[in-house]
């Protein structure tokens, strides 16, 4: 427990990092996912620096493709990205703001354009019924995301097929870039609208690591239906001037404020 | 009369299935009209409904193809190459994978389904994405040999095939190179580009030209993406006048394609047929054609202009 934590560490100060030396990216989204990664990463997923490079492993979806930062830096810490993290966002970078699976192994699909990951998840998870390929798919989507029509798209044909092998973990921390999302164009109830679609919906606190282990080990149990477990985080987790301020979505912190930002990571 | 080139997908797409075991579809409750419904039926558990949803079917073919299958995604090109567009730059363009999207019912002859259904900027819109390759086969022939051409590689692919029932230019037996273009008749002085039903249209003006005594060069365009550049500059260079006809706007169609070669390396005066900037509307396809001068009768009207200037 104190290792896998000390990996999370590492995790969000290398988000504070990255973002901080492009000058750009997305921390809020990003820190409020640590704990996820973190977790799905070192305990649950059997991917390792090995089985990286392949599809017989289980596999991962940043839907929300802009919080590119928790996705290297997760997979850096577990030795499968053993490049340069400061290259982030710079030219001629494998690690493009958001992600390209050609360019980094453990990067199982392009995205960044909101609502697609999870599509693909959908076939991936079709994909792997089919070829009896037992291993898992995770996604991670934003609360914000599910503003976008296609997730709903998404929703329908996972229920639709029973995709019991797909596990989609909503980061619900309340905010996206224009604000409070139930301001900006309130997605809620999200438990009841997967419900209706004939998902499995498991509610946890998203910075709880016995909780999220917990919730991925009843999503991988049940049998017949997918898996929403929608994570309550918050936006900036660790930060106290992040935290829950949506103004931290896309800006990055200048060197005295990532100082400050590492400190108090240190101190978490 | 032949098949329509739609149908002629679904009869070689029925067969691929049962050859090829990494071969999965996907369709958008249309698959009596697209017909991947041949497939279906010889291959139900490798045919997928995603239901009236293409943005997240064309996604979700993209999550297939990252697992190693090859995977053929059928609606109509209205909605496959416009509502679908960004999944498809996205999801299956920008990561590389292999995905071929079969658009039926393009152009105007969807014929009384109207405008809406109309998709005359699909080629347009598709080869405007970067390694994104764009086919336009005529018939049933080089229709079968494209749909099994193109399940033979890895690249994202787009096929544009029609609705209407088209006649057939080629034997079974002929034999196709995608990599090149196609003369299918050979004349002089003018020369002809034509994609999809156009060759069809371009072949019955050579004729009745013929009659008189105008001999024209007839080029079937298949691949639009990647275009022969050599074969297209071969002719441009051996004719004196060059025509291009398409069933789509003439904006950003064949006929582009053909002039960004022109512009380049041989500069010349290319009269572009095709759909002028408009919409079209409700009808019997045979009478849109002639109304939005698609048909042998214009072709033969813009050759014979040509020869008097």
């Amino acid at each position: 427990m104190e290792e896998l934590k000390g990996h999370i560490k590492n995790i969000r100060k290398n988000i504070l990092k990255m973002v901080a030396n492009a000058n750009s990216g997305h921390p809020g989204g990003s820190l409020s996912a640590a704990d996820i990664l973190g977790v799905l990463f070192f305990e649950v997923m059997d991917i390792n620096k090995d089985n990286a490079g392949g599809v017989d492993r289980d596999r991962f979806v940043l839907s929300k493709g802009h919080a590119t930062p928790v996705l290297y830096a997760t997979l850096y810490e577990k030795g499968i990205f053993t490049g340069d993290l400061m290259t982030f966002r710079k030219m001629n970078s494998k690690l493009q703001g958001h992600p390209n699976r050609n360019y980094v192994d453990g990067v199982d699909m392009s995205t960044g354009s909101l609502g697609q990951g999870i599509s693909a998840s959908v076939g991936m998870a079709l994909a792997n019924k089919l070829s009896k390929n037992d291993h898992r798919i995770y996604t991670l989507l934003g609360d914000g995301e599910t503003e976008e029509g296609q997730v709903w798209e998404a929703a329908m044909a996972a229920g639709h097929y029973k995709l019991d092998n797909l596990c989609v973990v909503l980061d619900f921390n309340g905010l996206q870039i224009d604000g409070d999302i139930t301001k900006v164009m309130n997605p809620l109830p999200l438990d009841k609208k997967f419900e209706a679609f004939n998902w499995n919906v498991i509610k946890i606190d998203g910075h709880d690591l016995d909780q999220i282990r917990e919730a991925f080990k009843e999503a991988k149990e049940l049998k017949g239906k997918p898996t929403l477990i929608l994570a309550k985080t918050v936006k900036g987790k660790g930060v106290s001037f992040m935290e829950n301020n949506y103004a931290w979505h896309g800006v990055a912190p200048n060197q005295e404020q990532l100082e400050q930002a590492l400190k108090e990571v240190e101190a978490m | 009369m032949g098949k329509a080139t739609r149908e002629a997908y679904g009869e070689e797409l029925a067969k691929l299935i049962v050859e090829n075991e990494k071969i999965v579809v996907l369709d958008a409750d249309l698959t009596k009209s697209t017909k991947t419904a041949d497939a279906q039926k010889a291959c139900p558990e490798r045919h997928f409904n995603m239901g009236i949803a293409e943005a997240n079917m064309m996604s979700a073919a993209a999550g297939f193809a990252t697992s190693g299958y090859t995977v053929f995604a059928s609606t109509f090109a209205m909605f496959a190459t416009g509502r679908a567009w960004e999944q498809v730059r996205n999801s299956i363009a920008y990561p590389h994978l292999n995905v071929k999207v079969c658009g039926t019912h393009a152009g105007i002859a969807v014929g009384e389904d109207g405008v809406s259904h109309q998709a005359i900027e699909d080629i347009g819109v598709m080869r405007v994405i970067p390694g994104m390759e764009v086919y336009s086969p005529c018939d049933a022939a080089e229709t079968k040999a494209v749909i099994k051409y193109v399940s033979t590689t890895k690249n994202p692919c787009y096929v544009r095939l029609g609705r209407a029932a088209v006649d057939d230019v080629y034997n079974e037996d002929e034999v196709f190179d995608f990599s090149k273009i196609k003369v299918v008749r050979k004349g002089e002085k003018v020369a002809i580009f034509a994609t999809g039903l156009m060759v069809q249209q371009s072949l019955k003006a050579a004729k009745a030209l013929e009659e008189e005594e105008i001999n024209i060069t007839v080029v079937d365009v298949c691949s639009i993406k990647p275009l022969d550049e050599e074969g297209v500059l071969e002719i441009l260079k051996t004719h004196d006048h060059i025509i291009t006809a398409e069933e789509h706007n003439i904006i950003n169609g064949l006929g582009s394609a053909i002039s960004d070669v022109s512009v380049k390396s041989c500069p010349k005066i290319i009269t572009k047929i095709g759909i002028k900037d408009r919409f079209a509307e409700s009808g019997p396809f045979e009478e849109l054609l002639v109304k939005y001068n698609l048909d042998d009768q214009e072709i033969i009207r813009v050759v014979k202009e040509i020869l008097k200037a």
